[in-house]
C-alpha cells in the first residue's frame, strides 16, 4: 500500500500544475474577455485571391 | 431599374433605414442616403463585402455634421492618449459606440485591409472597445480616427479617457482567489472520503496524513482566501458597525482553529471538508455580486463631458489645445455644435447657447458681444470667438461638480443583510454560550468545546450571504434585458425602500427631442415643399422637427439662403422668396403674439401661419404616474421656466410640488430637505444641472435616450424608452425583498437542524459537509426561480 503516498504525491504535483496553468492564462489576460473569441471563431477565413464578392 | 416600385419599402443595404422614394443606387444595391453608400464603396473597393454577410445591414448612420480631429495632430495629446509608443508602432485603444454585432468585429478587425500602416486591431465587444496597433510614421492618429468615423465607427474620446483607470486588478484577484478555494475544496474532498467512509484497521495509518493532508490546505483557504472577510469584520469592528462578514470571519476562525486542534492533537479529523467548501462558495457569492456592465459608467463626471481640445487662436492661427491646458486669455474658435469647455466672454459672433444639459432650460439662450458664457453650452450657429475668463477646473459648473457638499456620505445604504446579521449572530451566540455551558455543568469539556464550535459552525449565516447576491443579480439580470441598468446589488434593495419620487423635467419626464408639432394656418402641397427645402438648411433643432414632421422626400434648391442665428431662416424656393422664424422675422402683425415660441411662416411677404411647438411627455408617464400614486409622494424640480405648469398640473395628482427655475445647488438642497424629514428620496434627473441631486438622493436614477452619450453620476441608468416600466422595477424590487426574506426562512430551518445535533457535541464532520451544501443548492434554487417566477408576473422579461 506505500504506492499511495507516491499516488497522492503525484496528485498534488499534477493538481498544483493545473492550478499554476489557470494563473498564468488569469494573468495573459485571457478571462478578460469571454464574449469576442466565441464569436470572432464564427469569421470564415479570408480568401485573398478572390476578387468576386461572395454574396448570395 | 427605369422605376423604383412604390408599393415595397426598400431598406438601405446599409444601415437598414427605410430608403424614401428615389433611394440611391450601387451594383444594384439600393442606399438611404450618400454617408452609406459612401461606407459601402470604401468596403467594397477594399475587398470587405463579407461586412454584409454576417448580418444583415449591419451600418449605422452617420452623422451629418462634419467632425474636426485638427487637436489628434498634437503630439502632446497623442502621447496622453495612446497606451504604448515606440519608435515604430502606436498603440491605442477607443471606445466606439457604435460597435454592436458580429460584422463590427469582422470589419474592424480587418482594419489592416483599408490601410496598410495598421498592424493588428482587436476589439473588445462588451466593452466596445477596438484596440489598434498602428505604425506611426505611415498614419497619424488623426488619420487613423478619420477612418474610422469614414466607415462610420467613431471613436468617442474624452477627457475621462485620458486618466483611463484600469478595473481588472480586482475582478483578477477575486478569481485568483476562487480558483485556489476551489483547488483546496476539490483535493480536501478527495482525502476526506476515506475518513466519511470508514478506514479498516490496516489502513489507519494513512489517517494520519490525510489529516494533515487536510490541514496543510486548509492554510491557504483561510488565510489566502477568506483573508477579506478578517479585514471586512475587522474595520466594520473599529467602525462600531456590525456586517455580516463580522460572523463569517468568526465562523472561518473556529473552523480552522478547531481543525488544527483536532490534527495536532490527534482527536478528529476536523472540518476542513466545511471550511473550504464554505469559503468556495461565499467567494462565489462575491463574484456574482461583482457583476459589472463594462460599457456603462456610473462615475462619470464632467471630464467626459468636454471635448479633449478646443481650437484656441494665437498669433492669428488656429491651433488646438488640450483643454486643461487653456489659459486665462486664451482665445477659442467654437463651431457649430461643439461644447464650450470654460468660463469666457463672447468676442465675436452671435452666440446661440443650448444649455439644456446644464441648467434644464428647453430654449437654447441667445448672447450678444461682451456677454459672460458658461462653461458647458453648446453652440448652434456659425463659428464664434471666445476669450477664457477662468480656467477649467474653476469654471462654473467644474465647481458645481467638485463641491464638497456633493459629497454624498459613502455608507448610505445599510442592506437586510447587514441588518439582521447582529440579531442571528446574538442568537447563535447564546445557543452556542448555553451549549456548551450545559455540559460543563455536566462536567464534560470535551463535549462542552465541542458543542459550542459545533454551533457556531452550524449555524453559519453562509446561506444569507449567498441568497442576497444571487437573488439580486438575477434581478440586474432581468432589468439589464429590459434597459435599466443598476450600478450594483445594494442599489436593488435601496429601490425597495424608495417612498419619494422626484423628477427633474427636460430630458427626463420631457423627452428632448420629441416635439408635439402643429401647424396653424393652410398649407398647400408645394408650400409644405418649398418650407422643407428651406429648413433642410438649418442644423437648428426646430427646422430638423419641421422638417420631420412636413415628411416630404423631394426637395428643391434654395437660392440665396440666409440664416440669422436665433432669429429665423430665409431663402429663395422656386422663385418664391420664403421666410421662417419669430414673428417679427417674418412680418407678422403683434396680434399673432399668443404663441410666442412658434416658427412664423412668410411666403413672398404674407404670412400663411405658424408651426406651434409643444413639449412631448415621455410615452407613458400618464401611466407611470397613476400607477405610482397611491404608494408615492411626487416632487418636480426643473431649471426650467414654468411655462408647462399647467400641463404638468394635469399630469402629476393634485398637492404635488411643482418647483421651476431651480440652480443646481437648489435640487440639492430640495433633496436634503426632503430627507431631513424622513423621506427615502430616489431622483430621476438627466442632465448636468440634476447631478448633485442625484447623488444627494438615496437613489438616483440617470434617464437617457442614448446610454452610451453622457450621463452624470447616478446609481443606476434608465433607457428611455423603458420609462414606462419604472412602477414594474419597483414593484420587482420589492419582491426581490422579498424573496431574499423567504430564502432567511428556509435557510434557518437547515441551521436549526444542525443545531439539535451540534448542541449534544456530537456533530460529525459528515453532517457538516453534507448539509451545507444541500442547504445552499436548495436556497439558491429557490432564489432564482422565484426571481423569474415574480419577473414574468410583472411582466419583465
Amino acid at each position: 500500500m506505500n504506492i499511495i503516498y507516491f499516488l497522492i504525491g503525484c496528485s498534488i504535483v499534477m493538481a498544483l500544475i493545473f492550478l499554476a496553468a489557470f494563473f498564468w492564462a488569469l494573468r495573459d489576460g485571457q478571462h478578460d474577455d469571454m464574449h469576442t473569441p466565441a464569436m470572432r471563431i464564427l469569421f470564415d477565413d479570408d480568401k485573398p485571391d478572390e476578387t468576386e464578392s461572395n454574396q448570395s | 431599374m427605369v422605376t423604383t416600385t412604390s408599393t415595397t419599402i426598400t431598406s438601405c443595404y446599409h444601415c437598414g433605414n427605410e430608403c424614401g422614394e428615389s433611394p440611391y443606387r450601387l451594383d444594384d444595391k439600393s442606399f438611404c442616403c450618400a454617408g452609406c453608400q459612401g461606407v459601402y464603396q470604401i468596403l467594397n473597393s477594399s475587398n470587405l463585402c463579407n461586412y454584409y454577410v454576417y448580418n444583415d445591414s449591419p451600418g449605422q448612420i452617420r452623422p451629418a455634421r462634419q467632425q474636426h480631429f485638427e487637436y489628434l495632430d498634437e503630439p502632446s495629446i497623442v502621447v496622453r492618449l495612446a497606451d504604448f509608443i515606440d519608435d515604430d508602432v502606436t498603440i491605442i485603444t477607443f471606445y466606439i459606440p457604435a460597435i454592436h454585432c458580429s460584422s463590427c468585429i469582422w470589419l474592424l478587425e480587418h482594419l489592416h485591409k483599408l490601410d496598410k500602416a495598421v498592424v493588428n486591431s482587436r476589439i473588445d465587444f462588451l466593452k466596445k472597445e477596438v484596440t489598434v496597433t498602428f505604425r506611426h510614421d505611415k498614419l497619424s492618429l488623426r488619420k487613423l480616427v478619420e477612418l474610422l468615423s469614414s466607415i462610420s465607427y467613431e471613436p468617442l474620446i474624452s477627457l475621462q479617457d485620458v486618466v483611463k483607470e484600469k478595473k481588472n486588478s480586482v475582478n483578477r484577484d477575486l478569481i485568483k482567489k476562487i480558483a485556489v478555494a476551489g483547488f483546496c475544496m476539490g483535493n480536501v474532498m478527495l482525502f476526506s472520503f476515506p475518513e466519511y467512509f470508514g478506514l479498516s484497521s490496516r489502513e489507519q495509518e494513512f489517517k494520519t496524513l490525510f489529516n494533515w493532508l487536510n490541514l496543510a490546505f486548509a492554510i491557504p483557504v483561510t488565510f489566502y482566501c477568506g483573508r477579506d472577510f478578517f479585514i471586512s469584520a475587522y474595520t466594520g469592528l473599529k467602525n462600531r458597525m456590525f456586517n455580516l462578514d463580522s460572523p463569517l470571519a468568526l465562523i472561518i476562525a473556529v473552523l480552522f482553529l478547531r481543525t488544527s486542534f483536532e490534527v495536532i492533537t490527534q482527536t478528529g479529523p476536523g472540518f476542513t471538508d466545511t471550511l473550504s467548501g464554505l469559503v468556495f462558495l461565499l467567494l462565489m457569492g462575491k463574484w456574482v455580486k461583482q457583476r459589472t456592465y463594462y460599457h456603462l459608467s456610473f462615475e462619470r463626471d464632467y471630464r467626459s463631458y468636454f471635448p479633449v481640445a478646443v481650437t484656441v487662436i494665437r498669433q492669428g492661427t488656429e491651433k488646438p489645445v488640450a483643454i486643461n491646458e487653456l489659459h486665462v486669455g486664451d482665445r477659442m474658435l467654437i463651431r457649430n455644435h461643439e461644447i464650450i469647455p470654460a468660463d469666457s466672454i463672447l468676442m465675436k459672433g452671435n452666440g446661440y447657447i443650448d444649455f439644456s444639459f446644464v441648467t434644464g432650460e428647453a430654449s437654447p439662450v441667445e448672447k450678444v458681444l461682451g456677454e459672460m458664457v458658461y462653461a458647458g453650452g453648446r453652440h448652434l450657429g456659425d463659428a464664434i470667438e471666445l476669450e477664457v475668463v477662468k480656467p477649467v477646473s474653476q469654471s462654473y459648473l467644474t465647481r458645481l461638480w467638485n463641491n464638497q457638499t456633493f459629497a454624498a456620505p459613502e455608507s448610505r445604504i445599510k442592506n437586510f443583510n447587514d441588518s439582521i446579521a447582529r440579531y442571528f449572530s446574538t442568537v447563535v451566540f447564546i445557543l452556542a454560550i448555553g451549549a456548551s455551558a450545559y455540559w460543563m455543568i455536566n462536567d464534560d469539556t470535551a463535549k462542552a468545546w465541542g458543542a459550542f464550535t459545533a454551533v457556531l459552525i452550524v449555524a453559519c449565516p453562509c446561506v444569507l450571504a449567498l441568497s442576497t447576491p444571487f437573488t439580486l443579480s438575477a434581478v440586474l439580470g432581468i432589468f439589464d434585458r429590459n434597459r435599466f441598468y443598476l450600478k450594483n446589488t445594494d442599489v436593488v434593495e435601496q429601490l425597495a425602500r424608495i417612498d419619494t419620487l422626484v423628477f427633474d423635467k427636460t430630458g427626463t419626464i420631457s423627452s428632448p427631442e420629441a416635439v408635439n408639432i402643429s401647424f396653424s394656418g393652410e398649407l398647400r402641397r408645394d408650400q409644405q415643399e418649398m418650407i422643407a427645402s428651406l429648413s433642410r438648411n438649418s442644423l437648428h433643432p426646430l427646422s430638423q422637427e419641421i422638417v420631420k414632421y412636413l415628411g416630404i422626400s423631394s426637395f428643391s434648391d434654395v437660392l440665396d439662403y440666409k440664416e440669422i442665428t436665433g432669429t429665423g431662416i430665409s431663402g429663395i424656393v422656386n422663385g418664391c422668396s420664403v421666410r421662417l422664424g419669430k414673428a417679427a422675422f417674418a412680418g407678422h402683425e403683434s396680434d399673432m403674439k399668443a404663441e410666442p415660441s412658434g416658427v412664423h411662416v412668410a411666403i413672398n411677404g404674407s404670412c400663411i401661419g405658424y408651426f406651434s411647438m409643444k413639449q412631448e411627455w415621455r410615452p407613458g408617464l400618464k401611466g407611470v404616474i397613476s400607477r405610482l400614486k397611491r404608494q408615492f409622494n411626487f416632487h418636480m424640480i426643473s431649471g426650467d421656466t414654468h411655462n408647462e405648469r399647467k400641463a404638468l398640473a394635469d399630469i402629476f395628482p393634485s398637492g404635488t410640488s411643482l418647483n421651476f427655475m431651480q440652480s443646481p445647488q437648489d435640487k440639492l438642497e430640495y433633496i436634503r430637505e426632503l430627507q431631513a424629514s424622513g423621506s427615502m428620496v430616489m431622483m430621476l434627473g438627466d442632465g448636468l444641472n440634476d447631478a448633485g441631486a442625484l447623488k444627494q438622493s438615496n437613489l438616483g436614477v440617470a434617464v437617457t435616450d442614448d446610454i452610451n452619450n453622457f450621463t452624470p453620476g447616478c446609481d443606476g441608468i434608465l433607457d428611455g424608452v423603458s420609462f414606462d416600466k419604472l412602477p414594474r422595477f419597483i414593484e420587482q424590487s420589492r419582491h426581490a425583498v422579498r424573496t431574499i426574506r423567504r430564502s432567511f426562512v428556509v435557510s434557518a430551518s437547515y441551521n436549526i437542524i444542525g443545531i439539535y445535533f451540534a448542541v449534544q457535541g456530537t456533530m460529525s464532520p459528515l453532517t457538516a459537509a453534507v448539509l451545507m451544501p444541500v442547504s445552499t443548492i436548495t436556497i439558491i434554487a429557490f432564489t432564482s426561480l422565484a426571481t423569474h417566477v415574480y419577473a414574468h408576473k410583472n411582466k419583465l422579461k
